[in-house]
């Protein structure tokens, strides 16, 4: 019976694990990579903010409106207003309360003479509420137009307030930024980017 | 007599449950001809609202949703097709704002991917199978090799331990 213990034999059952080899390599390999895949994409995505949507309005004119202005007010907003200098478009309203974190940074901005401002006074229910807020708050706005029933805010993509648009010299849309301009947003990225847009 | 009333039961949290959305559609903003207010619920179930993100508009409670239902009636009464509404807000908002992304290049991983993993995983799991059965089949016996006899010298050293329960060097 000696004869049966032979080099042979543990060579025949090398085969097995080498015929399973990638087969079973596979069960192991696939996974994992679906899941670094999947880990890429979601650690991607942890850093995002998923209400912040990219504008498909960048690098087009502003849409064409003309907005009422504030009760006794004046100084009105329409796209053609826009067209000139550098301008921001403030989305607002006395409804919102993100709004008025923003606003102290807004009127910094007015004062600094920087740039101007035009406020788009939106789904407000009685306008004398975005007349009485702006002289609570202060007013930093060159121009405001009323939007009750959200035609421009439709028309400008925007989804809340507050959101605000810079807009070039001829009128087309380079910047959206959503959420509250604060010192850093606007020194870090908005005058940068103003600074730049006067140049060209 | 119980699976009456509970089925009864069931069609009433049903009927609720069906009924429940409609609401945000207020009385006041229906168009007067049913037809154009049937298109312009039709379109508002495909518009996303972008306020909320996961609800379309015609469900939605939010403002927003509550004036582009609006817009979207607006334009069906001054004629646009529904196609020329859809186009309209994602000319505004994106493919994002439609609900069903459209089929275009930068969307096929989204509308191929499942159909994708589903023959991934299927392939893997054929694979292993019958990788599995092809070796419980053939070669069972070669995957654990047998036990090989014992050689002359190991049955008389086996031998020599069971008769005295001690080891030859001891």
């Amino acid at each position: 019976m000696s004869d049966i213990r032979t080099d042979t034999a543990p060579a025949a059952a090398d085969p097995g694990p080498q015929k399973m080899g990638w087969g079973r390599r596979l069960i192991f390999i696939a996974p994992t990579l679906v899941f670094v895949v999947l880990l890429g994409f979601f650690l991607k995505q942890l850093g995002e903010d998923p209400s912040q949507l990219p504008s498909v309005l960048i690098d087009r004119p502003v849409p064409a409106f003309a907005l009422d202005p504030l009760p006794g007010r004046g100084m009105a907003l329409s796209s053609e207003d826009l067209k000139g200098d550098v301008s921001l478009v403030n989305i607002f309203g006395s409804w919102c309360v993100a709004c008025q974190v923003e606003h102290p940074y807004l009127m910094k901005i007015k004062e600094s003479g920087y740039v101007a401002i035009h406020g788009i006074d939106w789904r407000e229910k009685d306008p004398m509420d975005g007349k009485r807020w702006l002289e609570k708050y202060g007013d930093p706005y060159t121009r405001v137009g009323l939007d009750p029933d959200s035609r421009v805010a439709v028309d400008f993509g925007v989804t809340g307030a507050p959101e605000t648009f810079v807009v070039d010299k001829t009128g087309v849309i380079r910047y959206k930024h959503i959420g509250p301009v604060t010192d850093e947003v606007f020194e870090k990225t908005l005058k940068p980017l103003i600074e730049e847009l006067r140049k060209s | 007599m119980i699976r009456t009333a509970r089925a009864l039961a069931l069609a009433a949290v049903v009927a609720v449950a069906a009924g429940l959305p409609a609401h945000a559609v207020q009385p006041d903003e229906m168009l007067a001809d049913p037809a154009l207010e049937a298109r312009a619920r039709e379109v508002s179930k495909e518009l996303r609202c972008v306020v909320c993100q996961n609800e379309n508009i015609d469900e939605s409670n939010a403002e927003l949703a509550r004036d582009m239902r609006l817009i979207v009636r607006d334009r069906i009464v001054k004629g646009d097709s529904n196609d020329e509404i859809l186009e309209f807000m994602v000319a505004r908002y994106g493919d994002y704002v439609l609900l069903e992304p459209p089929f275009k290049a930068s969307t096929y991983a989204l509308w191929f991917g499942p159909v994708l993993f589903l023959l991934l995983a299927g392939g893997v799991a054929f694979a292993f199978y019958r990788n599995r059965s092809a070796a419980a089949g053939t070669s069972g016996a070669a995957a654990v090799p047998p036990p090989a006899d014992l050689t002359p010298e190991e049955r008389r050293r086996l031998d020599a331990l069971l008769r005295d329960g001690d080891g030859p060097n001891t």
